[in-house]
């Protein structure tokens, strides 16, 4: 995948077929460790130990269709490429978390792209299901965020459906606006 | 929009905009764009929001953009099925945004199926 907001849609969407009602993407950017991280945390269905052991292996997957599986599996690769590590850990009926570590300043690590093009697909896509997304930058001046709530746009938005392509588009530069004022000048 | 609050604004255009709509809604054309690992991977990002933008800008209330998961030709992808009330269901393979607006000015408002992007098995 050529960016890591890519990854992010993918792992996601797993959190979607889980039938996760809240998924939550946290982005820690770390500058004085070097340290990128992305977590997905969901209140899906879950795995089992059996399935949770070989679920990065490719030849592993939930559908029917065809039996391989490369979404964590490349995730887990990215990761690992740029010298940084992946996790995963899930319990039947309470959800599933997905952690994946990066070098920022690694040659080998894709950039973050673009969350908002992310986000928006997500909404369209699961318009009832709520995202939150956490975005800090941390630096040797400090810490600064980035809090993303669907929950809190629903409440403001009354009886309109946040899938309607004007507020897509509004929440879409609502993000990238915030996300570039976070970030500061610093690319990821 | 730079915060939650100035989302009142967009709502309060919007109510007005989705009661005109509600009147002139017939049946739907579906664009359903495959959004699994496979697609994610070819780039069917950029083909998603260029198939809403395109019909968002040509004010194509009645066109749903839509996602799937793999649709098992992963090596065709990004690929993207085009349902129109009526007629056969038209399967595009290779996209990349570009190919997506020609589809949705050629083929969903002007009927022309665009054949340079459909799928063809040997």
């Amino acid at each position: 995948m050529r960016e890591l907001s890519l990854h992010i849609l993918d792992i996601v969407q797993n959190s979607i077929k889980a039938e996760a009602d809240l998924i939550i993407i946290d982005i820690e950017a770390d500058f004085t460790a070097d340290r990128l991280s992305v977590t997905v945390t969901d209140d899906g269905m879950g795995m089992s130990k059996e399935l949770l052991e070989k679920v990065t292996d490719p030849f592993t997957t939930t559908r029917k269709t065809r039996n391989v599986g490369m979404g964590l599996p490349l995730f887990k690769m990215a990761a690992e490429a740029s010298g940084g590590e992946f996790d995963i850990s899930s319990k039947e009926g309470m959800g599933t978390v997905v952690k994946a570590s990066f070098g920022i300043s690694s040659i080998d690590r894709v950039p973050l792209g673009e969350l908002e093009e992310t986000m928006g697909i997500l909404l369209m896509g699961s318009p009832d299901r709520d995202f939150i997304m956490n975005y800090q930058i941390r630096t040797q001046s400090g810490l600064k965020e980035f809090n993303f709530d669907t929950r809190e746009i629903k409440e403001e938005l009354d009886d309109i459906p946040i899938d309607e392509y004007e507020i897509i588009s509004s929440i879409k530069t609502y993000i990238k606006e915030n996300i570039k004022e976070t970030n500061g000048g610093l690319v990821l | 929009m730079k915060s939650i609050a100035d989302i009142n604004a967009i709502r309060e255009k919007m109510q007005k905009v989705l009661g005109t709509r509600d009147a002139q809604d017939d049946a739907d054309t579906r664009i359903v764009i495959g959004m699994a690992t496979c697609g994610i991977a070819a780039g069917a990002r950029p083909v998603f929001t260029a198939f809403l933008e395109e019909a968002a800008k040509r004010n194509l209330g009645n066109v749903k953009v839509t996602q799937s998961g793999c649709l098992g030709m992963c090596k065709f992808e990004p690929m993207a099925q085009v349902y129109i009330p009526g007629k056969e269901v038209v399967t595009y393979v290779k996209l990349d945004a570009e190919a997506a607006k020609r589809i949705v000015s050629e083929h969903i408002v002007n009927g022309n199926v665009v054949a340079e992007y459909t799928l063809d098995i040997e």
